[in-house]
């Protein structure tokens, strides 16, 4: 048996060969001389390179002396959160609805095709599209002066929460859709004759959910939490365009990849690669804390 | 085999134009014309040649390396849109265009590398591009690329730009160009290192209704009296305000003239260094903001293009020739363009806005037609004048637009009748551009963002200049406060 | 939220329940959409329209922006086609190099499996910007500028959609199967290609999906790479009518050109997610 399965398993090694080959080639090097570039001081000043020269963790410092770095990574928190919770619970919602056998919806499989849609729209063009419409003369305040809430122009973009609020918006819409699809995959995955059991058994939709849709979803909420975490740290074209860079007003918008781009706006190897790792070490703790409180027992794979 | 007859000829063609002079430009551009320009202007490039082969034996220091009569076969042109493809395909005599990216002058193929200006990438890849320029192929080499005004300098003050000198232009070459396009690509040892063939100079377009309605009249002098200086264009803002108009669209639309106008430099001495005239731009806004007199837009957003019809109820725009002539929706009905309702006026102070910039890369395989390229699209006064009338460019040259000028049967349709050449050849005439930096363009843009903060009264200004502060140090990691 | 609303509901009758759905996947769908009625209004409007603001009702000038634009400079149909090639050929190697990997994860046991998979989720919280200048730096050394490979073979090694295929496995690929598949003698690579692969359809017309339209609406990694006209795809070719001078600026051929890169996106969309319908009936088979 044993032998058997040694002569299996040197198959999982030849599986795994284009990804390594690929991963090493393409990303690995680039991954290297990244925290390699951290502990030096590297940047281009116009078209003359500066270094690099070794200056230890000189660069860690000044990323934390100033303080900065703090704001930005509350900022990109905030923003994740404000997208990251509704989007959540209108994709269970929906993936409830469209996995409930008894509620029998109609158009489901057009509300399922209709949901992924926005975010066949590029970042830009999106953005430009919320500009028009949100700016201060545009139709969205006609509409409320109209009606009489408002009667001067609200600047959605000078305002901290308006802001926000509308980046959260846009982020959300553009991928409550694949989320969706991406629980709704995983509910598929499920065999069907539990449902018909719990049926049987006379459990109510509320029931079936938490008891036999959630549970069984686990693999895959726990990919959609992590990946969103992972997209919510590394937010940036949305809030980048919708505030041309400047992550206004007074940078409360910021996230930390946009604070990032501006050190590759002068090639600052040195800041940007500091700036990186430690982007790393706090995706790297937040996500360990998420698979522990989901408890993913790997060996269950 | 076919590159001897080739150099055969390119003596041939040597002698001819040597002894022909000067009077050969104009020849070549006639002759685009009928049809057999190619051999002409084979010529007329390989003769430069020996002129450039001559200047570069005298500077040793020259990293160039066409030998005379032996260029390079392919010129590379490093740009970020088609605005020069554009002009050269129109109007450079012997231009044949094979497809999208590439064409051909005589023997030689023209490669277009055009990178979009968004997220930095033409300055990135042409850095980057630049940067190994000493190890690249002949053929690989760049031969040609543009800048703009406020990064030019960036390349400028570096030996990636080869002097226009060591290309055997001389000053007398240029005399009908305007200073102020020889000021922005004149390094900081004083050495002229691009051309231009356009000239930008502004002017302040006003709404003639508007004039009319506040200030009696929409002449243009009487309109001039109203802006002749910054304190009165503040107080005619507030007699406008009264009337319903803003003075301007936004804050950024002054801001132009303003950093044109200043006596020192971004950067002194690796220091940031906010001009005396910069900070009375942003005093100047505040107040016209928090009395609401004037927006915050962003330029190029709607709100800001509101004013580009009568019910935007904006008085002015400050701006070249470009900016009314085709920016400002005078082919859409109901604009005030369209309905030949603006006027221009010199404003408060001269500026200029836009323009494009060719610099010959050092190192070059190519410094012949390098050199007429740069003297047939800037100096040539045929192809300035087709220039004026196909593109409706304001070109660089003195010559040609005085004589526009003074010619009484144009007039602009959109400007209600007005000859405005005039104005604009005068607004520039007395600019100074002397006290531009390789850091204009970062400072400029995060100045006018970090401000915005201050004007919407979202930061103190003491918050607003440590944002600046902050951004300029993180594009710029080698300057300090 | 989600508790309460199934709390309520539960009192509800069957017919309250899908009234509530039906208006609030109305109003999603309301927002879903909208976007696209937006782009087609610009698209039909000219640059002046454009200015004057937004407005509800579509204009006239829609042909006259559409030859403005084929009729323009930029190369929009190689553009298309290349953008084609990159997004269909990186979607493609994505899937089912990913899948490849997950399942060397899922179903063999071997010593550097301890390493290979927390290594691999390590690598997958590497934001991709900080390696994006190291990798066009590494390419240019390479000499693959004006090339698709930088473009498409990276998408092999795509730690998401790996983590993404392991997680689908671990709810929805018995081990069994695979046993048995062994038992006919069938050879691991033939098990894989002819029953792993169909199982996985659903997971695999997703993570298509997704790669599809990132890769089709990337623009960060080609500007950076492709230079030549002929070569480039269509989010430059965009931006480059956005950079475009003042006397060709033009926001009606911007945005008819945007309408023009969307309309193939969601021709493939549609094609695909028709596969995650069926992955339904799949699924049951399979149960």
């Amino acid at each position: 048996m044993k032998g058997k399965a040694v002569r299996y398993n040197k198959w999982g090694y030849i599986f795994l060969m284009p990804f390594i080959i690929v991963y090493v080639v393409f990303q690995l090097i680039p991954m290297v001389t990244t925290i390699y570039n951290s502990f030096f001081e590297n940047y281009m000043s116009g078209l003359n390179q500066i270094g690099p020269n070794f200056v230890g963790f000189d660069n860690y410092v000044s990323l934390f002396s100033s303080g900065d770095i703090w704001i930005y990574a509350k900022n990109t928190m905030i923003l994740w959160i404000m997208c990251f919770i509704p989007q959540i619970l209108l994709s269970l919602l929906l993936g409830a609805w469209f996995s409930d056998v008894r509620l029998k919806l109609k158009g489901a499989r057009f509300f399922k095709t209709v949901i992924y849609l926005p975010n066949l729209i590029m970042a830009s063009a999106f953005s430009m599209l919320f500009f028009t419409l949100f700016s201060d003369g545009g139709p969205i305040n006609s509409i409320l002066m109209q009606i009489g809430i408002i009667d001067t122009p609200y600047k959605f973009l000078s305002n901290v929460g308006s802001t926000r609020g509308l980046i959260a918006f846009m982020n959300c819409l553009m991928w409550f859709g694949n989320t969706t699809i991406l629980l709704m995959a995983g509910m598929m995955g499920i065999d069907t004759s539990l449902f018909e059991a719990a049926e049987v058994d006379g459990a109510t939709s509320t029931q079936v959910f938490f008891q036999i849709t959630l549970p069984l979803l686990r693999p895959i909420l726990v990919y959609v939490m992590i990946t969103s975490l992972i997209g919510g740290l590394q937010l940036f074209d949305v809030p980048q365009i919708l505030t041309n860079g400047t992550g206004d007003p007074m940078r409360s918008t910021m996230t930390l990849i946009m604070f990032l781009n501006k050190h590759l706006y002068s090639k600052n190897y040195g800041m940007a690669g500091a700036l990186s790792v430690v982007l790393f070490i706090i995706t790297g703790i937040l996500s360990l804390v998420i698979f522990k409180v989901t408890g993913n027992d790997k060996r269950k794979g | 085999m076919k590159k001897k007859i080739v150099s055969a000829l390119l003596c041939a063609a040597m002698t001819a134009t040597m002894i022909a002079g000067c009077g050969n430009n104009a020849g070549a551009s006639t002759n685009a014309g009928t049809g057999n320009a190619g051999t002409t202007d084979a010529g007329t490039a390989d003769a430069d040649t020996a002129d450039a082969a001559g200047t570069e034996t005298a500077d040793a220091g020259s990293d160039t390396t066409a030998a005379a009569g032996d260029e390079g076969k392919v010129l590379n042109i490093y740009c970020w849109n088609e605005e020069f493809k554009s002009r050269i395909t129109d109007h450079y005599p012997g231009y044949t265009k094979v497809d999208a990216t590439s064409g051909t002058i005589g023997d030689v193929t023209v490669k277009w590398n055009i990178t979009p200006n968004d997220d930095n990438a033409y300055q990135n890849n042409l850095d980057a591009t630049l940067l190994k320029q000493a190890d690249a192929a002949a053929d690989d080499k760049i031969d040609l690329f543009l800048v703009e005004a406020d990064y030019a300098l960036k390349y400028v003050d570096t030996d990636y730009a080869m002097p226009v000198a060591d290309l055997g232009i001389t000053d007398a070459d240029l005399a009908n160009q305007y200073q102020y396009t020889k000021d922005i690509v004149t390094d900081s040892n004083g050495v002229l290192k691009g051309v231009s063939w356009q000239g930008c100079p502004g002017v302040l377009f006003y709404n003639r209704e508007a004039a009319k309605e506040v200030l009696g009249s929409d002449d243009p002098a009487t309109v001039q009296e109203a802006v002749k200086d910054w304190d009165t264009f503040n107080e005619t803002a507030k007699t406008l305000k009264d009337a319903g108009y803003s003075i301007v669209s936004s804050v950024n639309d002054t801001y132009r003239v303003y950093s044109n106008n200043v006596t020192s430099k971004w950067v002194v001495d690796g220091k940031i260094n906010i001009d005396e005239n910069i900070m009375n731009w942003v005093n100047d806004s505040k107040e016209l903001v928090d009395a609401g007199e004037t927006g915050t837009h962003d330029l190029w957003s709607d709100d800001w293009s509101a004013g580009f019809y009568p019910e935007g109820k904006v008085f002015a725009y400050f701006g070249p020739a470009w900016l009314v002539n085709f920016s400002m929706a005078a082919d859409t009905e109901g604009s005030i363009g369209n309905a030949g309702g603006w006027g221009a006026t010199e404003g408060p102070q001269g500026f200029f806005w836009g323009g494009t910039w060719i610099c010959a890369a050092a190192g070059t395989d190519n410094a012949g037609l390098v050199k007429d390229i740069m003297l047939q699209m800037t100096t040539n006064e045929d192809i300035m004048k087709e220039i004026v009338v196909k593109d409706d460019d304001f070109v660089n040259n003195k010559n040609v637009m005085e004589t526009m000028a003074e010619d009484t049967k144009y007039s602009s349709k959109i400007l209600g009748g007005q000859n405005p050449l005039a104005m604009y050849c005068a607004g520039v005439e007395s600019l100074d551009l002397s006290n531009l930096s390789p850091y204009d363009q970062g400072c400029n843009e995060e100045f006018q963002k970090a401000m915005k903060n201050y004007f919407q009264g979202n930061a103190t200004l003491d918050e607003a200049l440590e944002l600046f502060y902050t951004a300029v140090l993180e594009k710029y990691p080698e300057l300090s406060r | 939220m989600e508790n309460m609303n199934q709390e309520t509901t539960k009192g509800l009758g069957i017919h309250a329940r899908r009234t509530i759905a039906y208006v609030v996947l109305a109003i999603v769908t309301f927002f879903c959409l909208f976007w696209f009625y937006v782009l087609f209004i610009n698209a039909t409007r000219s640059n002046g329209e454009l200015q004057a603001g937004f407005s509800a009702l579509p204009s006239n000038n829609l042909i006259k922006n559409w030859t403005n634009l084929v009729n323009g400079t930029l190369p929009i149909w190689s553009g298309l086609l290349n953008s084609l090639i990159v997004a269909t050929a990186s979607a493609a190697l994505c899937v089912y190099f990913s899948t490849m990997t997950a399942y060397a994860i899922h179903a063999y046991e071997f010593k550097a499996k301890r390493f290979i998979y927390p290594f691999i989720l390590m690598i997958m919280m590497i934001p991709t910007q900080v390696t994006a200048l190291g990798f066009v730096q590494l390419v240019s050394k390479m000499k693959l500028e004006d090339s698709f490979i930088p473009l498409i073979i990276p998408s092999i090694a795509a730690p998401v959609t790996f983590f993404y295929m392991k997680q689908y496995m671990e709810s929805s690929l018995p081990l069994s199967l695979i046993e048995a598949a062994r038992i006919d003698g069938s050879g691991e690579f033939r098990t894989f290609n002819t029953i792993v692969l169909p199982l996985m359809k659903p997971a695999i017309a997703v993570q298509a999906i997704f790669t599809f339209v990132s890769s089709w609406n990337n623009y960060f990694t080609p500007a950076l790479i492709l230079h030549d006209d002929k070569k480039k795809t269509l989010p430059i070719l965009i931006a480059q009518l956005r950079s475009a001078d003042w006397l060709k600026f033009d926001m009606g051929q911007v945005y008819v050109m945007i309408a023009f890169s969307i309309f193939p996106v969601i021709v493939v969309y549609l094609i695909l997610s028709k596969h995650i319908v069926q992955g339904v009936a799949l699924g049951s088979v399979k149960g």
